[in-house]
């Protein structure tokens, strides 16, 4: 398994320019040079087609209308890349978004699904994350893992996904080692803040002890809180072969194959730029390089 | 906000009824409060025709010998292209129809040539209630009494008309879609209440049964499923007939903290009543939302049956047909009450086909199960202890996060889902409608919500053994096994009709609505609808004296959510797992909402 990466927050929050600058509406094309990308291969070409990404309207830190968010980050470095002016589509990431996106021809490019994700053709990754544990600063020794005994007394959040409530893998392993009676449940959708930030803030304000959250969901919350939480890196349990890692990549249609192959030039071409974007934007990694020979999430009954 | 937050705001919620009751104009049809037990011959005033739930007509013009001529009297479109599981219900000279969402109440003059519409009624539901329904936007049926029109409306409203003009009297506001609560039962009239119940199992919702005053909306009493005996309305003539379903707060003790609050339990199918024991039966569906290793316990009283006094809602028993409910099977289906002998002794009984595959025979007085044998091919469980009452489950079949089970059977919408089963006096059989199908829990498969990478359970439902999809099994309770069943390629989803003249009417989800003969199943007629059925058949005597059968055509529900919803059948896990079953049904019914009527020529 690996080891989360020395993740260090960075606190260029260049954001505030840009979501000064790129306070979009629906489907209103992005300048190709927003602020804070190095300009690299010049403005777009005169009458090229619009690169069309679907991204969620209200799910920071990935997207945001009002143009936060590293997916719009990501998806301007590819546009610009590409020499194609940037229209954002937003379609919230519900079940069903495939349908509603790319078959749909509402938009040609998702920003980011894992890469096992079945029906879309898929770039090689771009980043590759984990479930993490945000604990109180202050928790000693820190919680590490699910064999702590303390688990079951200590007040515990964990995502709650989709309609149906369904269990985050880390919620399952929370289940199968005692973690029953303290444990919150927070909904990742339907909330008045996204729910990365509600759960870094009950964890800040010491009405959790712990969380169990998708990476990125809580990397850049948990900043602002430097020195109250801590982020790090969740593995599973030996009695729950549930994975706990996920590749990210960006998608097309099944035959958009020549769309996906210039996709991942401009991936490949850019990768400083792209870092640094998943970094401003605290986006808690492991390494790339171990994804080729694991195919993530191919869980083997 | 926290989502265990939801259920403690829930026990705040308002309930006024908006406007104050008015009697009904005096030209409603005659009837008075003692017809709610036995309606008249001809009439069908509520959706299983008589408050036991026999869906049984007396009526005996249309017969075996005849039955083969049926023609169509009349038809009409509702405008509305969605799961019309609603049974149409006359009462006079009028037939009431109420559509899926957006929930259109017709009044028709059966009077009159093509019987043209007397009145409509526009509720004007909210339209996110469409977002939150999780089977398709189905309304099971309007009842009538004493001159007035009560239907539920999918943004969780009763609301009562005058039957003669369709003038609204009032309206009750009984839950919250931002709860992801529904309302998509037909109400069931009992005296001077009406008794209706709320929807939305698989969203964290706390199930209850309400008693509304007929004549203003009034919540009389409200009945939760989960929580304290206070809520539950368990006090001192509580007394369930097994111990496993006794103790004091059991619906608090029986989850984790708080798990309660959210615990699902709803009651968005059948109630029945019978007025000399003066008790109500219904269902509680599933326990929810949390994996079943989060919710540890027996998780009382979800998934079970109650009967309560009408007057004040007190329970007298309980029972529970699935224990920690793993399986989503709920206990939802119809209580059929029946008198028969038993072992040489007449016994009150109550038929329940239950979505865990057995058909329960209980003792209606005690909750006491005297015998709960299959109707379908069951692998979850290897019977009933009619000593303890306990479901004995198969651990091999437990879904279990990280291991792959196969041929759990029945599948999640169980042996019979909603559709509701008929009783004819006369053969002492009960007309199970039904489906066979069984599903794998496979691998995982990854999914992308609100960003997360979200590893589901890819159920996958097919075809159960012999690889048809869908029965009609004529049930014998006293020699407990089927006296005939008949197979049906696709899940057999509408309602059963049992008449006096001695023949079974029921739908198909690609079109037919066929006439069985109720002694050997032999099928006598049938006729090609413009969609699926997934109705309920009625029978009723029109205003020239000759009898008709009534049914709505057009597909939908859960099973058929893949043709209404439009989902992607390439969506494996779409529409619930159900959509992998039902590949074929785009192909073989469209979307449709039309009400067909039939007699002879």
């Amino acid at each position: 398994m690996t080891t989360l990466r020395t993740w260090r927050p960075r606190g260029l929050r260049a954001w505030l320019t840009a979501a000064v600058l790129m306070a979009l509406g629906c489907r209103h094309a992005l300048a190709a040079d927003p602020p804070g990308v190095a300009t690299g291969d010049g403005a777009p070409a005169a009458g090229a087609p619009a690169l069309r990404v679907c991204v969620d309207p209200d799910n920071l830190p990935w997207s945001n209308e009002d143009g936060r968010g590293f997916e719009p980050r990501v998806a301007a470095i590819v546009a610009q890349a590409l020499g194609r002016p940037l229209e954002l589509v937003w379609q919230p990431m519900r079940r069903g978004f495939v349908r509603k996106t790319l078959v749909a021809h509402r938009c040609d490019v998702l920003a980011g699904v894992p890469t096992q994700l079945e029906r879309v053709l898929v770039t090689r990754p771009y980043y590759r994350s984990s479930y993490v544990i945000v604990q109180r600063a202050d928790l000693r020794p820190p919680l590490t893992g699910f064999d702590d005994p303390r688990l079951p007394s200590l007040r515990i959040g964990v995502q709650l996904i989709g309609n149906d409530l369904a269990a985050s893998p880390p919620g399952h392993a929370l289940a199968r080692h005692g973690a029953i009676d303290h444990v919150t449940g927070f909904t990742v959708d339907g909330g008045e803040t996204p729910a990365g930030e509600r759960m870094v803030d009950a964890v800040a304000r010491h009405e959790l002890d712990a969380a169990f959250a998708w990476g990125p969901q809580v990397g850049w919350f948990a900043h602002a809180h430097a020195g109250r939480v801590n982020v790090r890196e969740a593995t599973p349990p030996p009695d729950l072969p549930l994975p706990f890692e996920f590749a990210i990549s960006m998608a097309v249609r099944p035959g958009d194959g020549p769309l996906r192959d210039e996709l991942q030039a401009a991936l490949d071409a850019r990768r400083a730029d792209i870092d640094a974007a998943l970094a401003e934007y605290d986006v808690p990694r492991v390494d790339l390089a171990d994804a080729g020979d694991r195919p993530a999430a191919k869980v083997s009954p | 906000m926290a989502c265990l937050a939801l259920g403690i705001a829930l026990a705040s919620l308002q309930h006024a009824a908006l406007a104050a009751g008015a009697a009904p104009s005096a030209s409603a049809p005659a009837a008075s409060a003692s017809d709610a037990g036995r309606p008249p011959d001809g009439e069908w005033r509520m959706a299983s025709r008589t408050v036991d739930g026999q869906r049984f007509s007396p009526l005996t013009e249309i017969d075996r010998s005849n039955v083969a001529s049926l023609k169509v009297a009349f038809r009409f479109e509702t405008g509305v292209n969605k799961g019309q599981e609603a049974a149409p219900i006359v009462a006079g000279d009028t037939m009431f129809i109420v559509t899926p969402y957006p929930n259109v109440l017709y009044a028709l003059d059966l009077t009159k040539p093509g019987a043209p519409v007397k009145w409509k009624f526009q509720p004007k539901p909210q339209a996110e209630a469409q977002g939150v329904a999780c089977c398709d936007v189905v309304n099971r049926g309007a009842a009538y009494a004493d001159g007035r029109v009560f239907i539920n409306t999918l943004d969780n409203q009763t609301i009562a008309l005058d039957a003669a003009t369709g003038r609204e009297l009032w309206r009750a506001a009984l839950g919250e879609i931002r709860r992801g609560e529904t309302m998509t039962m037909a109400p069931l009239v009992v005296r001077d209440k009406v008794l209706v119940g709320n929807s939305g199992g698989e969203l964290g919702v706390r199930g209850w049964l309400a008693a509304l005053d007929a004549r203003t909306g009034h919540v009389d009493w409200r009945a939760y499923s989960t929580g304290p005996d206070a809520d539950v309305l368990i006090g001192p003539a509580f007394h369930p007939f097994y111990a496993k379903d006794r103790g004091q707060d059991a619906g608090v003790h029986t989850w984790p903290p708080e798990g309660w609050k959210i615990g699902g339990g709803t009651v968005w199918g059948w109630v029945t009543y019978d007025p000399e024991l003066d008790l109500v039966y219904y269902g509680t569906a599933n326990p929810g939302p949390w994996n079943p290793e989060q919710r540890p316990g027996a998780n009382l009283f979800t998934s079970g049956v109650f009967a309560r006094k009408p007057s004040t809602g007190e329970a007298v028993w309980y029972f529970q047909y699935s224990p920690h409910d793993i399986h989503d099977y709920d206990g939802v289906n119809e209580h059929v009450l029946v008198d028969l002998p038993i072992d040489g002794a007449d016994r009150k009984l109550l038929l329940h086909p239950d979505r865990n595959g057995y058909v329960y025979v209980m003792d209606r007085r005690t909750g006491q199960v005297l015998s709960a044998d299959p109707f379908v091919h069951i692998t979850t469980s290897s019977g009933v202890d009619l000593k303890t009452g306990e479901l004995k489950y198969e651990p091999a079949k437990t879904p279990h996060a990280g291991r792959t089970v196969r041929d759990i059977c029945p599948a999640s919408p169980g042996g019979k889902d909603w559709q509701p089963s008929a009783w004819s006096p006369r053969t002492r059989l009960l007309y199970i409608p039904h489906q066979n199908l069984c599903q794998d829990a496979e691998t995982y498969q990854v999914s992308y919500i609100a960003g997360t990478p979200y590893v589901g359970e890819d159920v996958k439902m097919r075809p159960g053994p012999g690889g048809y999809r869908g029965l009609l099994t004529a049930w014998d309770p006293i020699a407990r096994k089927p006296a005939w069943q008949l197979r049906e390629d696709l899940p057999v989803w509408s309602g059963a009709l049992a008449t006096a003249g001695d023949v079974v009417f029921y739908g198909t989800m690609d079109g037919w609505f066929k006439a069985v003969d109720a002694r050997d199943g032999r099928l006598l007629w049938r006729f090609k609808t413009a969609s699926g059925v997934i109705g309920q058949p009625v029978s009723y005597r029109g205003p020239d004296g000759h009898q008709y059968i009534a049914v709505m055509s057009g597909v939908g529900g859960w099973a058929g959510a893949i043709v209404t919803n439009k989902l992607d059948h390439r969506d494996e896990v779409a529409g619930g797992g159900f959509a992998h079953a039902m590949t074929d049904l785009p192909a073989k019914s469209p979307a449709g909402g039309t009400l067909y009527v039939f007699r002879l020529p």
